[in-house]
């Protein structure tokens, strides 16, 4: 799966979860960029993420990405396996 | 709202809770507002969002006070001014198999284990007990999941050491509990985990990184049952099912197949499979659950499709039949009306994915549950949770036999050209004498608690009514209805104290469930009856106006008695001369008590 079509789905997650068409995401983008993206959240973020491309963050991943353009890497990597 | 009708997909409600919120919120609909206090024992905070979808669905607008993480011990316990402001209609305790505390290990004892157990049911009684005497109000509390793990295997499900056998037990007492208190009301995880699938429910990841007890995607399953009992505590439960008949309670069509070309019975699978729908029907309507067919058919078709030798529900199953080639939406509006009772109260079951789109579409509120295989009849109806059961007594069960047979009779009224027409086709048979024995308790509970049909309220205690039956001064009647729909019982009370050639009437009463039947006609022919054989002349009637027997202030003018007195308090005095009198009930057949064999 490509970036540009990680970056898609990742937006169409953002805008469903938060309830906010106008999220735009890119690479540096992190959570207090995003009103509403709090620690709960994040959970729920999380896993709607792996739902949604059936793959799983690493335990120490989920609380260490710094920003979506970590977030979107690992989601590459593991769904090319 | 379809996408939370069960089943419902549980990663898009999760995906689009807030838009979902949006559009329900945005609904013209008056909501019952309820203030729901979560005492979480783990995280809970998807949870009650997706709760309040569901309350919201069902015409509940709930206010949330959520616990601090795994704070419901010390919230029930010892509740902050807060919470005791925010004063909740009802208390959820969420806990689950990692809020308990000490758990048996191998080297313990029985006795070990039995203290362990009292320990764990203390601390949760002395909870619920400080909900109760803090809140005054329900608690809904879940009971424990089976464990992830089976120490001793096999074993662990009956060794007292083992941890399945403790959660098992525990469960038991939590369910006695239940059992013996009122307004507490227990939230079945544990079935709801098995149902789930044990493993994934209780992913140790979800616990491990967030704090939930279990896993994401089956939080909208644990918010739905609990919205369930909810709904069903204030008063939104369905009452009755709408049931097409062709492809839905058994396969074919019988005005094509013909009645030997239906499939039910235990012949085929899929005509098994019709049948076992037809007996958890049956099961359904013990509950109370009013059952009616809603079908595209001749009338004569469906009966003889019902009549099938095989089947197990028949035509009398049903209060009402609409089988005709009028649109369903009509039909479901015909039997709500027939019923008395709301759109909003029906199920429609039909496996016509057609039918189904045009009554969600004209009748918002009824439930259509997709009927999709036969196979999957069953489960589709049990977990949308329609009937929740969270007050059951066997008053309910005869008060609901009594209503159905209300709602048969007054669907008929409609059909006849005249009232008595229609009581004449009761084919009511009453039987109305001097008291027996075996009577007894009914006559004096019903002297104790009618209250609108009773012209003196006079109370009597089981020794007083025996020292009436006992006496020779009293003339005295009870009056048994029966009818076609069933037996009435003793229905009608009179006792008059005979005073010289005058009868002092102090007691009249009827139950209100046989009202305008002319019940009150047929006890007043037999009492003129037996004062010509007591040498009685006139009969004295008294009416005491309380707050609730209005209904029966003109009772004695009806029955042709002359005004003697009326004092300022509204108490009037009535007679009526037994000389000339004409029987006035000619639609009940009177009969005395069984003669006794020699």
């Amino acid at each position: 799966m490509d970036m540009k079509m990680i970056y898609a789905r990742l937006t169409k997650i953002f805008r469903d979860l938060f309830d906010n068409d106008s999220i735009v995401l890119t690479p540096e983008t992190t959570a207090k960029d995003v009103e509403g993206w709090d620690s709960l959240a994040h959970i729920t973020l999380i896993v709607t993420i792996e739902r949604t491309f059936k793959m799983k963050f690493k335990m120490k991943e989920v609380s260490s990405m710094k920003n979506v353009g970590q977030m979107a890497e690992i989601i590459a990597t593991r769904t090319k396996l | 709202m379809k996408e939370l009708e069960y089943p419902f997909d549980a990663g898009e409600l999760l995906t689009q809770r807030k838009a979902l919120r949006r559009q329900l919120l945005a609904e013209n609909v008056t909501r019952l507002p309820k203030k729901i206090a979560v005492f979480g024992g783990s995280t809970t905070s998807d949870i009650v969002g997706m709760l309040e979808l569901f309350l919201l669905n069902y015409g509940i607008e709930p206010t949330f006070y959520e616990s601090e993480y795994a704070q419901y011990f010390q919230d029930g316990m010892f509740p902050s001014q807060e919470l005791l402001d925010f004063q909740p209609d009802l208390i959820w305790i969420h806990t689950t198999n990692r809020n308990i505390e000490n758990y048996p290990v191998v080297t313990d004892s029985a006795a070990d284990v039995d203290a362990k157990l009292d320990g764990e049911m203390g601390k949760f009684t002395a909870l619920w007990e400080s909900i109760r005497e803090k809140f005054r109000c329900p608690i809904i509390q879940n009971n424990f999941e089976k464990p992830l793990y089976r120490l001793m295997g096999n074993r662990d499900c009956w060794d007292y050491r083992g941890r399945s056998r403790y959660i098992s037990r525990l469960n038991d007492a939590f369910g006695e509990y239940a059992r013996t208190h009122e307004s507490f009301y227990i939230n079945d995880i544990d079935f709801l985990s098995a149902d789930y699938g044990l493993k994934d429910w209780s992913d140790p990841s979800y616990w491990n990184m967030y704090k939930y007890a279990l896993c994401f995607d089956a939080i909208p399953y644990l918010a739905y049952n609990t919205a369930n009992i909810i709904k069903s505590l204030y008063g939104k439960n369905k009452k009755a099912l709408a049931l097409d008949l062709d492809n839905t309670l058994w396969g074919g069509v019988v005005g094509d197949d013909g009645v030997d070309g239906i499939e039910i019975g235990q012949e085929t699978g899929p005509a098994q499979s019709y049948y076992e729908f037809q007996s958890y029907l049956k099961q359904v309507s013990t509950l109370g659950i009013v059952l009616t067919v809603c079908s595209k058919n001749d009338h004569e078709n469906a009966i003889a499709g019902l009549n099938h030798p095989e089947g197990l529900l028949r035509p009398e199953d049903f209060i009402v039949i609409k089988a005709n080639w009028d649109n369903k939406h009509q039909n479901i509006a015909q039997i709500a009306a027939d019923l008395n009772i709301l759109p909003e109260a029906i199920v429609f079951v039909d496996d016509n994915p057609a039918e189904r789109e045009i009554v969600r579409s004209q009748l918002p509120g009824v439930a259509v549950p997709p009927m999709e295989e036969v196979e999957t009849y069953i489960t589709t109806i049990d977990r949308s949770g329609f009937f929740e059961v969270t007050v059951f007594s066997d008053d309910d069960l005869k008060r609901n036999d009594m209503y159905r047979k209300n709602v048969l009779r007054s669907a008929q009224i409609a059909a006849f050209g005249d009232y008595d027409e229609y009581l004449r086709s009761l084919e009511m048979e009453a039987v109305i004498d001097d008291f027996l024995p075996v009577y007894l308790e009914r006559i004096t509970q019903l002297s104790n608690k009618s209250n609108q049909f009773n012209l003196t309220t006079r109370r009597y205690t089981p020794a007083e009514m025996e020292a009436v039956y006992r006496s020779g001064d009293y003339i005295r009647l009870y009056g048994k209805l029966t009818d076609k729909f069933g037996d009435n019982g003793v229905v009608s009370v009179v006792i008059g104290h005979k005073n010289g050639t005058v009868l002092d009437i102090e007691l009249w009463l009827m139950s209100c469930r046989v009202l305008k039947r002319n019940m009150e006609q047929a006890m007043l022919d037999v009492l003129v009856e037996k004062c010509r054989g007591a040498g009685i002349t006139h009969i004295r009637g008294y009416y005491y106006p309380t707050a609730k027997n209005h209904m029966v202030e003109k009772l004695y003018e009806t029955f042709g008695f002359t005004l003697l007195s009326a004092d300022e308090a509204g108490n009037t005095v009535w007679e009526l001369p037994v000389a000339g009198y004409e029987n006035q009930n000619h639609v009940i057949a009177v009969t005395g008590n069984p003669q006794k064999e020699i």
